[in-house]
């Protein structure tokens, strides 16, 4: 149970670093450990206590084994948590080049 | 089977211009024309296809669905097929003189495709973690496409969009992840199989808020709607109409309406908070909307305002407000593709989108004035358009569920609406002419075709809730009040 709890918490750091922070880089951060609180999340439902891994061979009982699913997805979205993060951390780059600040509160030409 | 081809074509023509487009000039006009045509023609036959077959199910690589991805073809699905294709092939053409003016036009083409795929994928897909990769490439592909001109204003909006569009994909991946702790499976009619052997718990009920929340920000709902009055603008005009058009109704309305009515089970709270959403955001995105004199930020106030119709017409449950719903879900696609390639017209001859520096276009724009006409008119809620039937069915739908609240705001914002446009009309293409602008030409032949197109479906449309052509409305509208019965459909195909 405190794995989860600490999942969450990590969860909120990440969403609290999102929403709080001015630096565009540590949002940029507070989005990558939201999403891996996300996968982390994913990998512990798969999880068995003392499980083992499920490969099928011939002659063997399987009792106890780790769920592969949560695994599989959460490789699939680590990747695109990389693609979101690259694309992030270009743009923060060319609004460093436009505007000369990474502060979000001096970026503000759109209004209205 | 036609289901992989939504998927393939489009993924296929990014490759293939990203491949060769800078070497091989037209390549990337060519070929995405060629692709969304083909799909164009491909969604159209789905049509039929459904009415015969009443639903079609893929299994991706053989594998039998509860274990492998399946791809399903229902009314639904076919009835937004048909309204994403036909805007994106409008667009597409519209876009081969637009975006002359920016360099790297090939780029634009592949992102282009990516996004259409991730939104094909969406509507096709019958698998759950499926729909989210799916999301993530349509997002993706439209961040990097509001930020296409990489001016300053658009960086802004591309970060601020990137950001909270980020935010809503962990929400949707943590409710994905819940589901599938719950019911250890993620095909969809699975899933809604699992869950209606088992009584409602507080579990689902979370899953459901985190749902709301995330596909909510995508729709830009309007707790969540900051990110679009920037992002919609800052596009280029193409994109623009393709975001405000089709993205926030597909990765948001069909994906809320796919999950609610058909997993995930539909109940009174969950009706009445879409109800209560949507005549927020229609308020709301109409109100604000009245101040602007930025052409593409106000059309981007009033795509709020309108996708809070959509959502107030589902949200009410009964065939009828389902109907109406869907009915203006496909007719703002319409009208709204129309005047974001209006204002684009406008910024590609003025070089402006201030409402206050033009006036009187009507005189060199005939084609541009006149189609914009028709748009406003659809827009507000003026008796021969489209607009106009279906406001009136969500009204006579809010009237008829006892709702009278809901249909008073209705009647509110579809006023303001007419006086928001009003005063576009006036300023920017009635009353005298700026001498500044004595030398300006209309827009070449390709952005006239489709806008005139686009004006020319705007006022036949009106003829879908017609008895002939009604069906196409009632079976999208069916697969929604089927709710539950979603999945015997689905098994029932495999067998």
């Amino acid at each position: 149970m405190i794995e989860y709890i600490l999942c969450f918490i990590l969860f909120c750091i990440g969403l609290y670093c999102v929403l709080r922070k001015r630096n565009i880089i540590k949002i940029v951060i507070g989005l990558g450990i939201v999403e891996y609180a996300v996968n982390l999340f994913f990998v512990l439902i798969g999880f068995r206590m003392h499980g083992r891994a499920p490969i099928l061979a011939k002659d063997q009982t399987i009792s106890n084994m780790v769920d592969p699913l949560p695994q599989a997805l959460v490789l699939t979205s680590i990747v695109i948590g990389l693609a979101v993060t690259a694309l992030i951390v270009a743009i923060a780059i060319r609004l460093y080049e436009k505007y000369g600040t990474f502060d979000i509160t001096k970026i503000r030409r759109l209004r209205g | 089977m036609i289901l992989p081809f939504f998927v393939i074509i489009p993924l296929g023509a990014a490759f293939l211009i990203s491949l060769f487009g800078k070497k091989i000039k037209n390549f990337g006009d060519l070929l995405a024309n060629l692709g969304t045509l083909s799909l164009l023609v491909f969604s159209l036959y789905s049509i039929s296809k459904v009415f015969t077959n009443k639903i079609l199910v893929y299994k991706v690589g053989g594998w039998m669905p509860p274990l492998g991805i399946s791809m399903v073809l229902d009314g639904l699905s076919s009835f937004m097929l048909v309204t994403v294709n036909l805007v994106s092939f409008l667009v597409t053409i519209y876009s081969i003189s637009y975006m002359e003016k920016y360099t790297d036009k090939y780029r634009f083409y592949t992102l282009f495709m990516l996004m259409l795929t991730g939104m094909n994928g969406i509507i096709i897909t019958g698998d759950l973690f499926n729909l989210f990769v799916f999301l993530e490439i349509a997002s993706i592909a439209s961040y990097a496409l509001v930020a296409f001109g990489t001016e300053a204003e658009e960086l802004e909006a591309s970060f601020k969009y990137a950001v909270m569009g980020s935010v809503a994909s962990s929400f949707v991946l943590l409710g994905i992840a819940l589901l599938y702790s719950y019911t250890s499976t993620l095909n969809m009619a699975d899933i809604s199989q699992v869950l209606s052997g088992r009584p409602a718990g507080m579990m689902v009920n979370f899953v459901a808020v985190l749902f709301l929340a995330g596909f909510g920000l995508k729709a830009a709902l309007v707790p969540f709607h900051a990110w679009l009055p920037d992002a919609h603008p800052a596009a280029p005009a193409p994109i623009s109409a393709m975001l405000s058009g089709v993205l926030i109704k597909v990765l948001g309305v069909y994906a809320i309406m796919r999950i609610f009515f058909n997993l995930i089970g539909i109940n009174t709270v969950i009706l009445a908070m879409l109800m209560f959403l949507g005549a927020v955001s229609m308020l709301m995105g109409v109100i604000l909307a009245l101040a602007q004199w930025d052409f593409k930020r106000l059309l981007a106030y009033h795509s709020i305002s309108q996708i809070g119709y959509v959502i107030l017409g589902i949200g009410l449950g009964t065939p009828l407000g389902i109907l109406g719903g869907l009915f203006h879900l496909f007719n703002h696609s319409i009208f709204k593709s129309l005047l974001f390639l209006n204002s684009g017209a406008v910024d590609y001859s003025l070089g402006t989108r201030d409402l206050q520096k033009m006036g009187g276009l009507r005189e060199k724009m005939p084609v541009t004035a006149n189609t914009s006409l028709i748009a406003s008119m659809s827009i507000a809620g003026i008796p021969p358009f489209n607009g106009f039937f279906s406001k009136l069915i969500i009204i006579f739908a809010c009237i008829q569920a006892n709702r009278f609240g809901y249909a008073f705001c209705a009647i509110a914002a579809s006023i303001l609406t007419l006086a928001s446009f009003m005063k576009v009309q006036k300023y920017a293409f009635f009353g005298k002419l700026n001498p500044k602008w004595q030398n300006i030409k209309e827009v070449p032949w390709p952005m006239k075709l489709s806008m005139i197109a686009l004006g020319v479906i705007c006022v036949i449309s009106a003829l879908l809730i017609m008895p002939l052509f009604k069906p196409f409305l009632q079976s999208a509208a069916n697969v929604l009040l089927l709710g539950n019965g979603y999945k015997d459909m689905v098994f029932g195909a495999l067998k």
